[in-house]
């Protein structure tokens, strides 16, 4: 079982978080102006990278707070986590977290 | 110690004679269990006697009284099941899973892939497949072998072995292909019974389960030399530390060990005197029969520890085992290592095991596993077996060494006590049927084999060298490498707060792993060592030689199987036709041939199977690939999983405030979600269709109650509540007044139906939300979601207030005569209160929030009230209601009143590919609102096809008929497959109401086609359906508006 940090509570396991999918996707500010395939990229293309990744969680059995993270998804370390609405951490990428699309 | 206690008790009989395989058998009838069964007649040395005077960790002074296969037996408080039968001469202790061959017990710890026994307290209490080597011996004990039939010593099964050359690796995939059928009705029950071990207990488990949850610095798995030595330097940096051993003792392979020294002590009393230092510390935690059985993400850790299964009779209640999930900042593994069997003809007989397990059943059990014995090793280790042997007075006819040489100081104390050493060995084969009685040698030379000497003997001890035990270092993610000199996988780079320390990373002398373990220690508290902790070590050194793969073998074909993988039957000839008919990778090999799969995971067999697929590809073992090292490490019971988890406790249950009276009401139950919710409500001798039948007609001409309290409401308060609306759900909330509600309909983005409700505005900056009963945790994560990550600017707060109120549905024509006489100061009438209007009022004293609301196609009104006067308002309205023709009724009724008007149901007409046209909803949809969440979808071509599945009723043409829900619909008649089908049923009643059966169905371009036949296939053929419009009964929708 993963520990994450909440930024709001600290050091909690894993089994009180959901998973939110990809973070710093931001919902257009006018669909209706979008053509299909802007759209649909938006509704459905996840970069879904091999590596560090940043993803939203949410402290769900918690304080409620959605917030994001970067992990690594080759070894499920969490590198960082920060509140919704503040840029991504500059981490140094090492070997391990060189993003690829694999 | 009395004589006797040493050589079981009289009554006994002659005890052993199973191993022996002298072939002069005899009919021994035992009186005290009424079985018969066929002894050999013991040779002297096999009559229980095996014995040592003295020495080892068993107290002679506590005789233990056992049975294993109904025999009586007698061992000493320490023993295993394994050392005290060995002590009594038996070594044939089961049958193997594929061939039935005789085995006995290879090992002396957790990795033993053959000594697999049934043991059992009561009929309750049977647990199958313990390996005999771990179950610790208590007064009373009972076991059996397995996979026999009708006894150990003569096993129908055995013609197996006779028949294996019908059985080659992949012999289910080639043979029971045909005929196809066959498969599920003859090949795979027989298949079933014929493979296996231990039967699984049918029995409920009577026993309490527990689980903890600990936090420390430092987690000690392991307890040998660098164990101790780790947990010593990191509580003596003041750090909180657990130590676990699977074993009884702590001590690992020093209880084995007569020979070393410690700070001039013996192993047994350094391991006493630093247990003793650690108890003294209160800052750590000591779990001895506790198995590390699974390493998890970021340093979690599962350990199970077995807490009754060594006493005789565990008190009532008593927990039998405890889950632990240990959450360890740092974690030493000491795991130890594992001897590696070799691999030679015949090398699976009774009587044949591991070098360094005969060690231990010597100097920690005090058991002599034979009394002439021949060694067959590939390191210096065995050797040291021999010298105590010897000591003890075993004969040890000789040392077959593989190796070409044998130079060390060991080798030489072992040529300078008159033990014979034979380099350049090999094995030719072994005889001996119930228990080996002969083995022959073969020469190497130049790589020739050629034949060797020749001995008869009771027991053959093999030694391959060392497996460190990687397995939780390769289950925390851990990076292996291979080590060439080694022969074996270390661990590499680690992926957690974790060092390896001692044997389990190939650091295999004693002096070694000691300091090694106390630079782990020290490395993984958070301070400084206060003390650094040296220990003098007096011990013989043993080299780290060992062997991979099989023997050499002469090219002629050998007489017997080679073994790879004792618990599986895979043999070297399996490996063989597997990499010959083109597998390659190991993890291919491991399924073919299923080495490795069996419940020991391959502990003593992976590398051998992996050398030997490695050598007949003729590339390096690495290359071969690594199989997954899997959690658990040992099998751990379901029992301590569940924990408490179980019946009642199973999963949470949540009830409504009117639970107990439907339950004195006899009404019966469904579950929704985790609710318990009141289906019907049978009067007399009632099925469920007769009582949906009498309440659904009761609603519709008088009126009926329903619970609903398990409907979700969300509050959405706030300056932006309004807006929050608009911008979520598909309709417009702008212009809904206060004390008015709307049905709702919220999408996702993609423009799919997600959850429905109605919702009420109860003030101008409040809306009352509610949800399906399922969908509450959703709808509320979604809307906290876009507030707290779109919009975060928006005034809105959300709170569930689904368990502040109990909601009474009062429906049919008779509802307003029924609230009119409790409720306080509100006008129930038609004009004051019309269809979808709230009003916050009293009611029976207490306040509410009354919604002119139905789900029924009636008049009708539901009554939310805090949950806590629930029951009582519950009451006093279906008192009120008796004088109207009120009837109580459940969720199937209320399933059938809602689909004869058409009203959806959330994930049962819907099925998360349908958008609010599909489902004929796009009147509800706000026309003039720029946006909502899923609105940009609509609006791809897709989603407005006019062949998209639409909602439609259908009418069977036999009135009686009522439809499957999920069967299919097709336009066309008298298909077989592959069939054009156009849509299915979604909801299908028989209506008492209507006199006929009406159903739900999502067809493709279902709105064209009224009106039209179309047919639904059944395995009896089709069944012809009429499409109309969803809403079946009051089109108009004068009665809800009465």
């Amino acid at each position: 079982m993963l520990l994450i940090v909440c930024p709001y509570c600290g050091k909690r396991p894993e089994l009180e978080f959901t998973y939110g999918g990809e973070a710093h996707l931001t919902r257009p500010e006018r669909p209706a102006e979008l053509d299909d395939q802007t759209w649909t990229d938006f509704l459905y293309m996840r970069t879904n990278l091999k590596g560090l990744y940043a993803e939203r969680w949410r402290h769900a059995r918690g304080c409620g707070r959605f917030f994001n993270a970067l992990r690594d998804t080759t070894t499920d370390h969490f590198l960082a986590t920060y509140k919704t609405g503040t840029p991504r951490p500059d981490l140094p990428v090492t070997a391990s977290t060189a993003g690829s699309r694999k | 110690m009395s004589s006797e206690n040493t050589h079981g008790a009289p009554s006994n009989g002659p005890g052993a004679g199973h191993g022996t395989a002298s072939g002069h058998a005899t009919a021994v009838h035992h009186a005290s269990d009424g079985h018969d069964a066929v002894h050999h007649a013991p040779q002297r040395s096999h009559d229980g006697n095996l014995r040592v005077a003295n020495g080892g960790r068993i107290d002679r002074s506590r005789a233990l009284q056992f049975t294993f296969d109904g025999r009586h037996y007698t061992g000493f408080a320490g023993d295993t099941l394994a050392s005290a039968l060995l002590a009594n001469g038996v070594h044939l202790v089961g049958r193997s899973f594929k061939y039935h061959r005789p085995r006995g017990i290879l090992a002396a710890g957790s990795e033993e892939p053959s000594a697999l026994v049934t043991v059992s307290r009561d009929a309750y209490r049977v647990t199958p497949n313990l390996r005999a080597t771990q179950v610790e011996l208590y007064d009373g004990l009972t076991a059996i072998s397995q996979n026999r039939w009708p006894s150990l010593q003569r096993d129908v099964g055995r013609v197996n072995d006779l028949l294996s050359p019908f059985f080659p690796a992949g012999f289910y995939y080639k043979t029971f292909m045909w005929p196809k059928k066959a498969w599920h009705s003859l090949y795979e029950p027989f298949i079933r019974r014929a493979a296996g071990l231990g039967e699984a207990p049918t029995l409920p488990d009577p026993d309490r389960y527990a689980q903890r949850y600990a936090h420390c610095d430092v987690l000690v798995v392991g307890s040998g030399p660098a164990g101790i030595a780790a947990a010593l330097a990191a509580a003596d940096a003041g750090a909180r530390v657990m130590l676990c051993d699977e074993s009884t003792e702590f001590g690992g392979s020093l209880l084995g060990d007569v020979a070393a020294r410690i700070d001039g002590e013996t192993g047994t009393d350094w391991v006493a005197k630093s247990i003793a230092t650690l108890q003294a510390n209160p800052r750590v935690t000591l779990l001895p029969r506790t198995t590390a059985f699974g390493y998890f993400p970021h340093n979690l850790i599962g350990l199970n520890e077995r807490l009754t299964d060594h006493l005789p009779a565990p008190a009532v209640g008593q927990t039998r085992e405890r889950l632990w999930q240990v959450r360890a900042t740092s974690v030493v593994l000491a795991a130890g290592a594992i001897e590696r069997p070799l691999v030679f003809p015949g090398n699976d007989r009774p009587g044949i095991m591991l070098a360094g397990a005969a060690q231990i059943y010597l100097n920690r059990y005090g058991v002599q596993v034979g009394t002439r014995v021949v060694i067959v090793t590939a390191a210096d280790g065995a050797y040291q077996t021999a010298l105590d042997l010897q000591a003890s007075g075993v004969t040890v006819l000789a040392i077959a060494d593989v190796r070409a040489a044998a130079g060390g100081p060991l080798p030489t104390a072992a040529r300078r006590a008159g033990i014979d050493v034979l380099t350049g060995s090999t094995v030719l084969g072994t005889e001996g049927d119930l228990r080996v009685n002969h083995i022959a040698l073969g020469k190497v030379k130049d790589g020739v084999v050629s034949p060797g000497q020749t001995f008869d003997c009771d027991a053959v001890l093999m030694s391959g060298g060392f497996t460190p035990a990687v397995h939780l270092f390769s289950q925390s993610r851990g990076k292996l490498d291979w080590s060439d000199h080694l022969k074996s996988f270390v661990p590499g780079r680690s992926a957690e707060n974790e060092r390896s320390a001692g044997a389990c990373r190939g650091v295999f002398g004693l002096a070694e792993a000691l300091s090694d373990g106390t630079a782990a220690g020290a490395a993984a508290a958070p301070g400084p060592s206060r003390l650094t902790r040296q220990f003098a070590v007096d011990v013989e050194i043993c080299g780290d030689d060992a062997y991979l793969g099989a023997l050499p073998a002469p090219t002629t074909k050998p007489k017997y199987k080679s073994f790879v993988d004792w618990q599986h039957d895979v043999t070297v000839k399996d490996l063989n036709l597997a990499t010959r008919e083109g597998f390659q990778s190991i993890e291919h090999v491991k399924r073919y041939t299923t080495t490795g799969m069996a419940t020991d995971q391959g502990k003593t067999s992976n590398l051998n199977a992996m050398a030997i697929v490695a050598q007949k590809l003729d590339i390096a073992l690495p290359k071969v690939g690594l199989t997954t090292f899997r959690m658990p490490y040992t099998p751990v019971s379901f029992g301590s999983f569940a924990g408490i988890s179980r019946g009642d406790l199973f999963d949470p249950v949540r009830t409504t405030p009117t639970h107990e009276w439907a339950t004195a009401k006899g009404a019966v139950f469904e579950n929704v979600g985790l609710w318990k919710r009141a289906r019907y409500f049978p009067r007399g001798s009632e099925d469920m269709h007769a009582a949906v039948a009498r309440e659904c007609v009761a609603v519709r001409n008088a009126c009926g109650i329903f619970d609903a309290s398990t409907l979700g409401k969300i509050e959405v308060v706030g300056a932006d509540a309004a807006e929050f609306m608009n911008r979520l759900y598909i309709n417009s909330w702008t212009n809904l007044g206060v004390g008015r509600s709307r049905y709702g309909i919220l999408c996702r983005d993609d423009g799919f139906i997600y959850d429905d409700g109605v919702v009420a505005r109860i003030a101008p900056d409040r809306f009352h939300v509610t949800t399906t009963t399922g969908g509450a945790p959703r709808v509320l994560a979604m809307m906290e979601d876009y507030r707290q990550t779109e919009w975060p600017d928006l005034k809105v707060w959300l709170t569930s207030t689904t368990e502040q109120w109990s909601v009474i549905a009062v429906q049919g024509p008779n509802s307003r005569q029924v609230l009119e006489g409790l409720v306080e100061g509100i006008d129930l009438s038609a004009a004051a209160m019309p269809h979808m209007s709230v009003v916050k009022g009293r009611i029976c004293g207490v306040p509410t929030l009354l919604f002119r609301v139905s789900f029924t196609g009636e008049l009708g009104f539901e009554v939310n009230v805090p949950a806590d006067y629930g029951a009582a308002v519950w009451e006093a309205i279906y008192a009120a209601g008796q004088k109207h023709g009120m009837v109580e009724y459940g969720t199937e009724t209320m399933h059938v009143l809602r689909a004869e008007k058409g009203y959806i149901i959330v994930g049962q007409d819907t099925d998360g590919t349908v958008t609010p046209d599909d489902g004929g909803l796009t009147w509800a949809i706000g026309k003039t609102k720029a946006d909502f969440v899923g609105k940009r979808s609509l609006e791809r071509p897709s989603m407005k096809a006019a062949n998209r599945k639409q909602l439609v009723g259908l009418r069977t043409k036999d009135p009686k008929v009522v439809l499957d829900e999920g069967a299919q619909v097709a336009a066309k008649a008298g298909q077989t497959p592959p069939m054009e089908l156009i849509g299915h049923v979604t909801s299908s009643y028989a209506s008492s109401v209507l006199g006929y059966s009406i159903a739900l169905a999502l067809v493709a371009g279902g709105r064209a086609r009224m009106g039209q036949t179309l047919y639904i296939p059944m395995p009896n053929g089709d069944l012809e359906v009429e499409v109309t419009a969803p809403v079946f009964y009051d089109p108009t929708g004068a009665r809800i508006n009465g």
